[in-house]
């Protein structure tokens, strides 16, 4: 007897909502037996990890603040994936929107004014986008894998701000360690809630994740990108253009991820440093996944994953365990999550129930 | 610039091709057959602790090969169940693998961190190994003639035995090799699983042959780069040999900028040669891409779901 | 006769898949030296059967009796054990490897290279088909691809050769060679399973033809003494219908023309175009024929506007030049097109019907306004589509994948011409399509001339072009022979034609077949 695998005639919607609340309780399992049998408190570190992050009133304000980029830079690649364009350099994309915001920063730290923090946040939208935009123009022009040219791109992204905070943008006054100043008071997005570091970006973050619904849901631009993922040559026969694709969707993503990296630096951050990539641009890969590509989905996966964020550190100071524990949790996440999603195309049968009198033949004839 | 400063040069090379070219030529394999698995970093910073950790336990580099192999191989299996056998998306799901892989060896190598081990001793005779000409040839840690032995034979496998005949058709055209009563599947298991771990021994050669301290997240993108490398080679081992080499010797260049000091970190400041064999990957592959010869040789099936009609 | 067993003997095979019965106790004998035809519709599952004598697939009850004894044929590879050679519709060949390579790849055992080389050479000369084992597929023709396929399934001696509709990619000239060789083979005591749905060839070659409609047995005749017209009822289940063409009907003005159309060709193993020029009228319905792989890929993205031409001269329509001009602009020109493969180059299979609509009716069905959808329209328009072709489906909201090949053909078809384009080019409309969803189509062709569209058809099935259309033209190799009037063309010219540079001398049989 073995499983069988039989195709639905429609994909099931139900399996589509269910998968994903699934991989995450899978995950919880599965965590808890693997951290036993390498000699920690299993079940205390999945407690750690993913509860007790909720149970904790003054860790709600982290867990937003740490939501805020997975879900900015998630919503852009859940369009990417949507329209089957890997984007997987929205780290590099992060780091260089930060740069390019930072430079602005630098630019305008001896002025005051309401303009200056629009404008490093243009500039972070622009210094991602246009580090987006060089994989879309090799993809376009030489036919280059954008998978791996955005992922190269990445560590050219870290080298160039390794290069900068501890060269030319070093903080003069900084006692030489590498990072650039702190951001002046014009340079910093309002805190909303006093006493948290609950900024202005976080709600922006939700205004463009409602509007990408939006527009994925009920636009031609959302038809292109779905149409172009689903069926290329049918995106094509309707008239949409590949190439134009590759681009918006490279553009957008990158933007969106240079505009989470300025975040970080007018917002919990207030600077840059060796230190300042926290992998939310790999993350954000899950995040979209997770989020089952629809926008509002990810601003729950988004929540989801933050905890494991804020839940790692606890789990570290709780139970020593190494933080790279909660990269485990992700990766478990993402594969019990693609695991599972064959649920929506497939029903899962007992072909032995149905083919039980064959394999009798079979030996008998064998014999 | 003398033939001793030449001959160091070209063994440093060697040492940053080795990893590559394992991993390489195992992704050369697995993408023969029709599967991209971009999982590749991921095994082999799999590999890389598993051999650290056997050789911290053991003592014994050998069975370290073996182990990470094993190590790398095993990790492979999660991406070949999820693609093969619940036909899941193969990007999405290598870098899951990447992810996993990345977690893991920070994990376990946590406890590695600050202790040395003892690599590979040389295969021949002092007099041979430290001989100012001779170094060039007999120096190197066996893994670096295993790795040309290793070209060698996935060269004959896939050209000359009908097992490669039956892999490279199997990735040309899943359905027709399906419909002949070749497994598809099966094919495919197997070659991911070759992949994973030559992979695992490319990343064992981190610790084996470069150096013999844990350091988080050692590999630094090289799986990423040996992906690239097979696109370079045009699925041909030969030419991936080339390139490994090639890329060996981009990676290198940090190294040299750092030590001769002025001259080069004058032209480019250190991070920017740090970065050089990034954005020359870059280009390569933009090269090879746009020219005609390049993108026509991918296997026909790569990365698409295998579905038949039964 | 009664002290051979038959050389292979069905008993009560049934094959059940979701939602579809695909063979329902089906049972017939195929005797030595016997050249039977399998004859039935597309989708009456003649392709599910054989796949079960090959080992593919497995029945759900039933036997296989071979030579008078029972077996279980669990794979191919068994299968080719007993004796049993296969030769695919759509050819299990693969493009990048030599003919050599893919021969080694049907033979079970490991065979030394000289050794297969000998025996290559020995079926070849004994069976007058020529080939290069040197050569890499993608180079060859269909004829040649089919011919590796023979021989690779001759190599291994078989007894029952199953022949997949081996002649629907083939010149009229091609099918008579075919026909010698399997005449020779039958002589020599192999049996041959002939699966097609084209009556006038069984007709000339079949000894017995079992008839097989909706999965289940319908007849086992003798060919030679039944009419084409009786086997096609049986087959179909009714009365055939023809065609209402209006009497005597005149074409408008020059509608949509094509100059000295050239393109490269697309991907690793494009056919370029080269220099196609023709008219059509209003009212016209222009057909042009070949044989599979000949350039009609390209020329339907060339004339769609999936591939822009640089010479905006090159297409026009109402004398507009619109060679430039991308798909999307071209239907706002009234230019509308269907391609051959309706999944995921016509429809996307995972989208529902509605979203599909969007896809090509968005702008001359105001299905959306300044980039936002109007699901409520889009959902209108695909239920009046739905209503006016009587496409089979569960609703608007039915994925374009969950219909079956006939009913989403009908809907595409619908789609387009319910848009009222004032030309339509369309390439294969009735591949794979049953006999009452090709008739409905023709007719909606018709009907689309008929108020004074120019219309374009692409097509393999001659038959289909013959009946269809009031012009015809034939292409070979990327170019274009001039355009014939239907009534008065040729089968024979048309034949060498197709054939273009492989054209061999014809023979009289097929005509004559044609004419019986």
């Amino acid at each position: 007897m073995r499983l069988k695998l039989e195709k639905r005639p429609d994909p099931s919607r139900f399996m589509l909502y269910a998968t994903p609340v699934g991989a995450v309780v899978l995950t919880m399992l599965v965590g808890a037996i693997i951290f036993t049998l390498i000699g920690y408190n299993g079940a205390a570190a999945v407690y750690q990890v993913f509860i007790a992050p909720l149970t904790l009133s003054y860790k709600w304000g982290d867990i937003a603040v740490k939501a805020s980029p997975l879900i900015l830079i998630g919503v852009g690649l859940a369009v990417g994936n949507r329209a089957a364009i890997w984007n997987i350099g929205a780290e590099g994309q992060y780091i260089v929107g930060a740069l390019a915001g930072t430079g602005i920063g630098i630019l305008t730290k001896d002025m005051t004014g309401f303009w200056i923090l629009p404008a490093m946040l243009l500039a972070g939208l622009a210094g991602g986008a246009i580090w987006g935009g060089i994989p879309a123009l090799m993809r376009n022009r030489f036919n280059v894998n954008e998978t791996l040219s955005s992922l190269m791109l990445t560590y050219v992204a870290i080298h160039l701000m390794n290069h900068m905070v501890t060269g030319p943008w070093k903080d003069p006054k900084g006692f030489s360690f590498p990072q650039t100043a702190l951001v002046t008071p014009s340079q910093t997005l309002p805190i909303l809630v006093p006493g948290t570091y609950v900024h202005l970006g976080i709600v922006i973050t939700l205004i463009i994740a409602v509007i990408m619904w939006f527009l994925m849901s009920r636009s031609l631009f959302g038809f292109q990108v779905r149409v172009v993922g689903s069926a290329p040559n049918a995106a094509r026969h309707g008239g949409f253009s590949q190439k134009g694709t590759v681009w918006l969707v490279f553009l957008l993503s990158g933007a969106l991820a240079g505009l989470a990296g300025i975040f970080e630096v007018t917002g919990p951050f207030g600077q840059m440093s060796l230190g300042f990539p926290q992998n939310y641009g790999f993350t954000a890969i899950i995040v979209a996944f997770l989020g089952r590509l629809n926008p509002l989905g990810v601003i729950i996966a988004g929540v989801v994953l933050a905890i494991t964020y804020v839940g790692g550190d606890l789990a570290q100071s709780a139970l020593q365990l190494p933080n790279a524990s909660k990269g485990i949790f992700q990766a478990l996440m993402l594969f019990f999550l693609l695991a599972s999603d064959v649920l929506i195309r497939y029903r899962v049968r007992l072909a032995g129930n149905v083919s039980a009198p064959m394999a009798v033949a079979a030996r008998s004839a064998a014999e | 610039m003398s033939i001793d400063y030449i001959i160091a040069v070209f063994i440093t090379v060697v040492g940053a091709a080795t990893p590559i070219l394992f991993a390489g030529l195992g992704e050369l394999v697995t993408e023969k057959s029709g599967m991209l698995n971009l999982g590749v970093e991921g095994m082999m910073l799999v590999g890389a602790v598993a051999a650290f950790a056997t050789v911290d336990l053991t003592g014994s580099p050998w069975l370290a090969v073996v182990v990470a192999a094993a190590a790398a191989a095993a990790v492979s299996m999660t991406f070949a169940v999820l693609t093969l056998s619940l036909s899941a998306n193969q990007v999405a799901t290598g870098l899951a693998l990447t992810i996993f892989g990345t977690g893991l060896s920070t994990l376990v190598g946590k406890s590695f961190t600050g202790h040395g081990i003892k690599p590979f001793t040389t295969l021949f005779p002092d007099w041979l190994a430290n001989d100012r000409f001779g170094k060039a040839f007999f120096s190197f840690s066996p893994l670096v003639y295993f790795s040309f032995i290793m070209v060698a034979l996935v060269w004959w496998f896939l050209n000359r035995t009908r097992g490669g005949l039956i892999l490279r058709a199997v990735g040309e055209n899943d359905l027709s090799a399906h419909s002949i009563g070749y497994s598809v599947i099966g094919v495919r298991y197997a070659a991911v699983a070759f992949g994973g771990a030559m992979a695992g021994i490319g990343g064992a050669a981190f610790p084996l042959v470069l150096t013999p301290l844990w350091a988080e997240g050692l590999t630094g993108g090289r799986g990423w780069i040996a992906i690239a490398l097979v696109v370079f080679s045009g699925w041909k081992p030969g030419r991936l040999l080339a390139g490994a080499y090639f890329f060996g010797l981009l990676g290198t260049l940090e190294l040299y900028a750092k030590a001769s000091g002025s001259i080069f970190t004058a032209m480019l400041p250190s991070e920017g040669w740090a970065a050089l064999p990034y954005i020359a990957t870059i280009v390569v592959l933009a090269i090879i891409s746009s020219s005609k010869a390049g993108g026509g040789n991918a296997p026909a099936c790569l990365g698409k779901p295998f579905i038949p009609s039964t | 006769m009664t002290d051979t067993p038959p050389r292979l003997s069905l008993r009560g095979i049934t094959k059940r898949f979701p939602g579809v019965l695909a063979n329902d106790n089906v049972s017939f004998d195929v005797k030595p030296g016997e050249i039977h035809a399998l004859l039935g519709e597309n989708g009456a599952g003649k392709s599910t059967l054989v796949k079960m004598i090959y080992g593919i697939m497995q029945p759900d009850a039933g036997e296989i009796i071979w030579n008078g004894e029972k077996v279980i044929v669990g794979n191919p590879k068994a299968a080719r054990k007993l004796g049993v050679g296969m030769v695919f519709q759509h050819f299990s060949l693969f493009e990048a490897l030599t003919v050599f390579e893919n021969i080694a790849l049907g033979m079970d055992a490991k065979i030394p290279q000289r050794e297969l080389e000998g025996r290559i050479k020995q079926v070849m000369t004994q069976y007058g088909l020529t080939l290069d084992p040197q050569r890499v597929v993608s180079d060859l023709s269909v004829g040649e691809r089919q011919r590796i396929e023979i021989v690779r399934a001759l190599l291994l001696d078989p007894t029952l050769l199953i022949m997949d509709e081996p002649t629907s990619v083939l010149t009229p000239q091609e099918v008579e060679q075919l026909f010698v060789v399997l005449r020779k083979l039958a002589k020599e005591g192999c049996s041959i399973l002939y699966i097609s749905h084209k009556l006038h060839e069984i007709k000339a070659l079949c000894d017995t033809a079992t008839i097989l409609r909706g999965g289940r047995l319908v007849d086992t005749c003798d060919p030679k003494v039944e009419t084409s017209r009786s086997m096609a009822e049986k087959m179909i289940g009714g009365s055939l219908k023809d065609i209402q063409k209006p009497e005597g009907r005149t074409f408008g003005r020059e509608k949509f023309v094509v100059t000295e159309l050239g393109m490269p060709g697309a991907g690793h193993f494009g056919v370029a175009l080269k220099d196609i020029s023709f008219r059509v009228h209003a009212g016209e319905i222009f057909g042009i024929a070949g044989v599979a792989g000949n350039g009609q890929t390209a020329l339907l993205l060339a004339l769609s506007g999936e591939a822009p031409t640089t010479d905006a001269q090159a297409i026009r329509i109402d004398n507009e030049a619109i060679g430039k001009l991308d798909a999307k602009a071209r239907r706002l020109k009234g230019l509308a097109s269907v391609p051959e493969e309706r999944n995921g180059h016509a429809a996307v299979p995972d989208f529902t019907l509605s979203d599909n609509s969007v896809l090509t009716g968005r702008d001359r069905m105001k299905l959306s306004i300044s980039g936002i959808i109007r699901p409520r329209a889009a959902k209108k328009y695909t239920g009046e589509v739905i209503s006016a072709f009587s496409v089979k489906a569960t609703g608007t909201e039915a994925t374009a994948g969950s219909l079956s090949g006939g009913n989403l053909q009908k809907y595409i078809m619908g789609r387009e011409i319910m848009q009222k384009p004032g030309v339509l080019v369309v390439s294969q409309p009735t591949w794979g399509v049953d006999a009452g969803a090709a008739a409905a189509i023709h007719q909606a062709l018709v009907d689309l001339a008929a108020a004074g569209s120019a219309i374009v058809v692409i097509s393999q099935d001659l038959d289909e072009l013959l009946s269809l259309c009031d012009t015809l033209a034939v292409i070979n190799g990327g170019r274009m022979s001039p355009a014939m009037k239907v009534s008065e063309a040729d089968i024979n010219e048309i034949g060498l034609l197709m054939g273009g540079i492989h054209g061999e001398p014809t023979s009289p049989a097929v005509e004559a077949a044609d004419a019986a």
